[in-house]
C-alpha cells in the first residue's frame, strides 16, 4: 500500500486496528450434543431433550454433521483442519447455561488458520484467520411478561456453532463491512449457515482498538453481537471516534465489552476486565478428542461447491467479463448460476451480466425479492437478449418487454414482443419512406445539417425513430439518414 | 419360602424359572426383609407397587416360556443411577424428590434382562466417600458390626447383599467405591475396565473415573449381571467403549488354558506389588491376603513380585483430578431447573450460594472448593496438567507390570471396617484410605474385590484382584475357581 493510501485512512491521525469474532450458528438438523431439532421460533422449552435440560445423568454425544460444517469452512478459507482437536468446558453460572459450563475448543481448535480474501473497491485484502471452534449455544433469558422474574427458554441451548476468529488485520469500518459480508457469503454458500442476521445465525463481534501509526497496539474494546451491516459500520465509527476522543483527552482506554444501541448510535460498556470470570477451562472429560481422518476431509472436499473466488475467476476467464462483473454476479450460488444459465443461452455473457446487474437486480430490489424468486427466469432472458442482439427487439424495446414479463403478463419473449408490437421495423423501404416524410416535414433541420450543424442529425434521428413508434433499428436509421443526407 | 432370602442370583433364578417361587413372591419377601433391616440404612427408597408389577411381568415372561440368568431376579440399585418411578437423589439433598424421566441404560439393561427393582441403595454423597457417612439422609451400617461403617460410597450396595436384603444390586466406582465396601462386608464386587459400562444415567461425580459395577454374593452372580449391564452405549455416551458385549460367564468353571481341573490356574502368574504389602497395610488384612494368596498356589498359580511405583503418588493426583471434574459436574444443580431451591433469596447470587449451601453437605463443598481451586487460571498447570501426566505415568507402571504377571492382587484396603464416627472429622484420614483402590481407577483397569478372610474382631477382608484392559472374564475365572474351594463368600453376619 502507497503511504498515501494508507495516510487517507487514518482517523484523526490514528491508525484503527480491528479483529472479528464471528458466531455462525451451523445449518444442522439436530443439536451439536443432542438429538434435539434446532428449528428457529418454536415455543420456549419444546426443542430441548433431557440433554439439553443438563438433567442428572446425560452426557454429550458430537454430531458428526457439525463438524462436517466445520471441514467445510476450513477447506473454503485454506485452513488447516486438526486431525485431533479438544472440547473444553467452559465453566460459569448464568441462569440460561443449563450445564453451569459450556462445551467449547479451547486450546486446540478444529480449523487452524486460513484466510478470508475482498475487494475493497478495486483493492484485494486478506483477512487472517486464528482459528474457528466448534462450540454449543446458550439458551435465552426472557425478561418480559414475567412480572419482575426471569423465564428461560432453553430452545436454542446446544444449538452448534463454530466462533470464526480473526487476526487483527481490519483498518476501517468499511473494510470490516466488507469482511463480514465475505465471510456471510462464503458461510451461505458452503450451506454451513442460513445466514440469518436477523434471527443470529450471524452474529459478530469487533474488536476495536486505535493507535498512532507505528505504535503498539492499543487497548480494545470488543462490540458484542452486531447483528446488521449497518450497524456493525455505525457502531465501529462511534467506537473509534470515542477511544480516540478519550486519548485525546488524556484518558486511558479500559479494556471492556461493549453493546451498540442502534436508537441512540452510542456504544455503551457492558463490563469492564476487572469483573472478568475465570472460566477454568478444561478438557471435557465426557467427550474423547475429536479425530479427523484424512478420508472424511476428502469425502466433504468431494461434496464441496465450486467457492466464489474461484468461481469469480473462471467467469472472468471463460466469459472475459470485467473483474467487478465477476464479482457481483458471485453474491450467491442462485446469482451466478442464474447468469451462467442466460449466458451460454444467449451467447452474449457481457450482455447478460449487464442486464442482471442492471434490470434485474433492480427489479429485484425494489421488491425485496431474492435472485431464486425472480418471476423471470435465466431461460427467459436469455431468450429475450437473443431478440435483442438479433435485432428483433430493440434495448429499449427489450425493457419494455421485460416490464411485461416480471409483470407476468406471458411467458415466451416472441410472443410478448408480437403482442405489444415490439419487433423492431427491418424493411429497408418501408424505413425510407418515414426517413423522406420525416426529412420533408423538417427541411430546415436537414439545412442546418448540411450546413455543418452535427447536433440537427441527432435531432433528425430522435424524430424518425419517433414516426416509428420506436420500432424502427437505430443502427439503421443511422446509416440511412446519412446516406440521404449525402 | 422362608430362607429364599439366603438364595443367590443363580439358584433364585433357577427357582423361579421352575416355578418353585415366583418373583412376586421373591419380591416380596425381600422387600420385606429389606424393611425389617430398614435400621441398618441400606435402601433410601422403596416404590413396592412398581416392583410388583415389574415382577409380574417377569413372572408372566416366564409363564410365557422365557428363561433368562436374569428373568424375575429383585435386584437394587445404588442411588446414583438415576431410574425411573423412583426418587434419584445420589444420597444428595440437592435431588431430594428427584425424578428422573429416563431410566440409566445399566438399569434398562437390567431391566430388559428381566430383572426388578427391589429401591435404591444409600451412598456417599454423589459417591463422594469411603465410609457412607456422607449420605445426606442416615449412614449405612456395616451388619458384621453395626456400630462399624460398611465402606463407601457404595456403602448400601454392600450392606443390602451382606444382610441378605437383595441377592445382587449394582454399585459405582470411582477411587474404589465398588471394592471397598465389598471387602469391608464380604462381598463380592467388580469395577470393569473404565467405558464397559455405559455412564448415562449415572450421576456423575468424575466422569473420567465413574463406571458402574455389580455387587453379590459371588463371581458367578457378579458374572451374570455384569453380562446384563455392560456394552456399547456410543449413542449416549461417547466415553463408551465401541465394543461388542461379551459373556462374562464364559471361562467360569473351566481351568485355563493348559491346566487341568485338580489344578485350574496352573500357569497363572499373579504379581504382587510390593508397595500394597508395606507398613500401610494392617496386619490382619495382610494376614488374610496372604492366607488367600496361598490357596492360590494351591489352585496352580505362582506369586511374582513386581513394582507400582507410583501407587502413593495416585492419593494426590486423584484428589486433584476427581474433584476437578466434580466441581464442574456439579454446576448443573444451580437452583435454577431441577433440585433444591433456597425458600428465600436477594437475587440471583444469592439463589445460587444459598441453593448450594443448603443443598450440598460438607465433604461434596469441600470438593467442589479443591476443584475450583486446581482449575484456576494460575493453578491449572501446578496441579490439574500435572496430575493428568501422572495418571499417564501410573497407567504406564501398570502396563509393565503385565509384562510380569497376569492378574494383580494385594488388599482391597488397608484396614477392615472402622467404626462410624472414627474419621468424620478427619478427611485426609478417609483420603489415605483409598490407597490400593486408587491406582486402577486412575488407569481405567477392571479391579475386584473378592471375600479372603477376616482379620481381628472377625471383620472381613478383601482380596483385590486387578486385570489388564478388558479382562473381567479372566479376572472372573480366577475369583470364580477361589470361590470354588473356599467358603469366605458363603459366610454372613451373625443374624442374617
Amino acid at each position: 500500500m502507497s503511504d498515501k493510501k494508507k495516510a487517507s485512512l487514518l482517523v484523526q491521525g490514528y491508525e484503527v486496528v480491528i479483529g472479528f469474532e464471528t458466531h455462525a450458528q451451523l445449518a444442522t438438523q439436530s443439536k451439536i450434543f443432542s438429538r434435539a431439532p434446532t428449528a428457529f421460533g418454536a415455543e420456549p422449552n419444546t426443542q430441548a431433550c433431557a440433554v439439553d435440560l443438563a438433567l442428572p445423568g446425560t452426557l454429550p454425544v458430537m454430531n458428526r454433521e457439525a463438524v462436517a460444517c466445520a471441514i467445510r469452512l476450513g477447506l473454503a478459507l485454506g485452513s488447516h483442519i486438526a486431525e485431533q482437536s479438544v472440547f473444553a468446558r467452559k465453566n460459569y453460572f448464568y441462569p440460561d447455561l443449563p450445564k453451569g459450563y459450556q462445551i467449547s475448543q479451547f486450546e486446540i481448535p478444529v480449523v487452524q488458520g486460513g484466510e478470508v480474501s475482498f475487494y475493497l473497491g478495486d483493492e484485494k485484502k486478506s483477512v487472517r484467520l486464528v482459528r474457528a471452534h466448534l462450540e454449543e449455544d446458550a439458551g435465552k433469558s426472557l425478561h418480559e411478561d414475567f412480572h419482575g422474574l426471569s423465564g428461560i427458554d432453553l430452545n436454542r441451548a446446544g444449538t452448534p456453532l463454530l466462533e470464526i476468529v480473526t487476526e487483527p488485520d481490519i483498518r476501517s469500518s468499511a473494510e470490516a463491512v466488507a469482511y463480514a459480508k465475505e465471510l456471510h457469503k462464503i458461510v451461505t454458500w458452503i450451506g454451513i449457515c442460513d445466514g440469518n442476521m436477523q434471527e443470529g445465525s450471524f452474529r459478530c463481534d469487533a474488536n476495536v482498538s486505535v493507535r498512532k501509526p507505528g505504535e503498539p497496539l492499543g487497548t480494545r474494546r470488543e462490540i458484542k453481537n452486531l447483528n446488521s451491516f449497518k450497524f456493525m459500520q455505525q457502531a465501529i465509527d462511534y467506537e473509534v471516534r470515542w477511544q480516540i476522543e478519550q486519548i485525546e483527552d488524556g484518558l486511558a482506554i479500559q479494556q471492556a465489552t461493549v453493546l451498540f444501541d442502534p436508537d441512540t448510535g452510542e456504544t455503551r460498556a457492558m463490563r469492564t476486565k476487572e469483573d472478568a470470570a475465570d472460566y477454568r477451562y478444561f478438557p471435557d472429560p465426557d467427550l474423547p478428542p475429536l479425530v479427523i481422518e484424512r478420508s472424511w476431509v476428502d469425502e466433504v472436499k468431494a461434496s464441496m461447491p465450486e467457492l466464489p473466488r474461484q468461481m469469480a475467476e473462471r467467469l472472468v476467464a471463460d466469459y472475459g467479463l470485467p473483474e467487478y462483473d465477476a464479482t457481483t454476479l458471485t453474491q450467491s450460488p442462485a446469482m451466478a448460476a442464474y447468469f451462467e444459465t442466460a449466458a451460454k443461452a444467449s451467447g452474449q455473457p457481457k450482455m447478460a451480466s449487464n442486464w442482471i446487474m442492471g434490470e434485474v437486480s433492480r427489479r429485484l430490489n425494489n421488491e425485496e425479492k431474492d435472485i431464486a424468486q425472480a418471476p423471470v427466469n435465466a431461460a427467459t432472458l436469455a431468450a429475450l437478449l437473443k431478440r435483442i442482439s438479433d435485432g428483433t427487439v430493440s434495448n429499449n424495446a427489450g425493457k419494455q418487454v421485460m416490464d411485461a414479463l416480471w409483470a407476468g403478463e406471458g411467458q415466451d419473449v416472441d410472443a410478448v414482443i408480437e403482442a405489444k408490437g415490439l419487433r423492431q421495423m427491418n424493411d429497408a423501404g418501408a424505413l425510407e419512406t418515414i426517413i423522406d416524410e420525416v426529412m420533408a416535414a423538417n427541411a430546415p433541420m436537414v439545412e442546418q445539417f448540411r450546413a455543418g450543424k452535427d447536433k440537427a442529425f441527432n435531432a433528425l434521428v430522435g424524430l424518425v425513430m419517433k414516426a416509428s413508434k420506436g420500432k424502427a433499428n437505430p443502427q439503421q436509421v443511422n446509416d440511412v439518414l446519412r446516406q440521404k443526407l449525402g | 419360602m422362608s430362607d429364599l432370602h439366603q438364595w443367590g442370583v443363580a439358584e433364585l433364578a433357577a427357582a423361579i424359572a421352575d416355578k418353585k417361587t415366583s418373583s412376586v413372591e421373591a419380591a416380596q419377601a425381600l422387600l420385606a426383609r429389606a424393611r425389617q433391616h430398614q435400621n441398618l440404612g441400606a435402601y433410601l427408597s422403596f416404590n413396592e407397587d412398581l416392583t410388583l408389577a415389574q415382577a409380574k411381568a417377569a413372572d408372566a415372561r416366564i409363564a410365557a416360556g422365557e428363561r433368562g440368568p436374569l428373568l424375575g431376579v429383585p435386584l437394587a440399585h445404588k442411588d446414583i443411577f438415576v431410574t425411573q418411578g423412583f426418587p434419584s437423589t445420589a444420597g444428595s439433598k440437592m435431588l431430594q424428590g428427584y425424578q428422573s424421566p429416563f431410566d440409566a441404560t445399566v438399569v434398562a439393561n437390567l431391566a430388559k434382562a428381566g430383572a426388578v427393582t427391589l429401591g435404591k441403595l444409600n451412598c456417599d454423597e454423589f459417591a463422594m466417600g469411603g465410609s457412607n457417612e456422607n449420605s445426606a439422609y442416615f449412614v449405612a451400617r456395616n451388619p458384621w458390626d453395626t456400630a462399624r461403617v460398611p465402606g463407601g460410597s457404595s456403602g448400601g450396595s454392600a450392606v443390602a447383599v451382606a444382610a441378605r436384603l437383595a441377592p445382587a444390586v449394582t454399585g459405582t466406582d470411582t477411587g474404589g467405591s465398588i471394592r471397598q465396601p465389598a471387602s469391608f462386608c464380604n462381598v463380592t464386587g467388580i469395577k470393569p475396565t473404565y467405558g464397559r459400562c455405559s455412564r448415562y444415567g449415572m450421576i456423575a461425580f468424575a466422569s473420567s473415573l465413574d463406571q458402574a459395577g455389580p455387587m453379590a454374593r459371588s463371581a458367578a452372580d457378579c458374572a451374570t449381571l455384569l453380562t446384563a449391564m455392560a456394552g456399547p452405549d456410543i449413542d449416549r455416551d461417547s466415553t463408551s467403549l465401541d465394543h461388542p458385549a461379551e459373556d462374562y460367564s464364559r471361562l467360569l468353571g473351566s481351568p485355563r488354558e493348559g491346566a487341568s481341573a485338580a489344578q485350574p490356574l496352573k500357569g497363572l502368574r499373579i504379581g504382587l506389588p510390593k508397595e500394597f504389602f508395606g507398613e500401610g497395610c494392617a496386619p490382619d488384612v495382610l494376614a488374610a491376603v496372604r492366607g488367600a494368596l496361598a490357596e492360590y498356589e494351591k489352585l496352580g498359580a505362582t506369586l511374582v513380585d513386581i513394582s507400582l511405583p507410583r501407587t502413593e503418588l495416585s492419593i494426590p493426583v486423584y484428589y486433584i483430578i476427581a474433584p476437578a471434574e466434580a466441581s464442574s459436574n456439579l454446576s448443573r444443580f444451580d437452583g435454577v431447573k431441577f433440585g433444591h431451591r433456597a425458600a428465600q433469596y436477594e437475587d440471583l447470587l444469592d439463589m445460587y450460594k444459598k441453593s448450594r449451601s443448603e443443598g450440598f453437605g460438607p465433604e461434596v463443598q469441600r470438593r467442589i472448593m479443591i476443584g475450583t481451586y486446581v482449575l484456576s487460571h494460575g493453578y491449572y498447570d501446578a496441579y490439574y496438567l500435572k496430575a493428568q501426566q501422572i495418571r499417564r505415568l501410573i497407567a504406564q507402571d501398570f502396563q509393565d507390570a503385565f509384562a510380569q504377571c497376569d492378574v494383580i492382587a494385594g488388599p482391597a484396603a488397608p484396614t477392615t471396617a472402622w467404626k462410624i464416627g472414627d474419621k468424620t472429622d478427619d478427611p485426609v484420614a478417609n483420603y489415605l484410605a483409598d490407597i490400593f483402590t486408587l491406582p486402577a481407577s486412575l488407569a481405567g483397569l477392571p479391579g475386584m474385590s473378592v471375600p479372603a478372610g477376616f482379620g481381628a474382631g472377625h471383620l472381613p477382608v478383601g482380596l483385590q484382584l486387578i486385570g489388564n484392559y478388558f479382562q473381567e472374564a479372566a479376572l472372573l475365572q480366577t475369583a470364580h475357581a477361589f470361590q470354588q474351594t473356599t467358603d469366605w463368600h458363603f459366610q454372613s453376619p451373625e443374624g442374617f
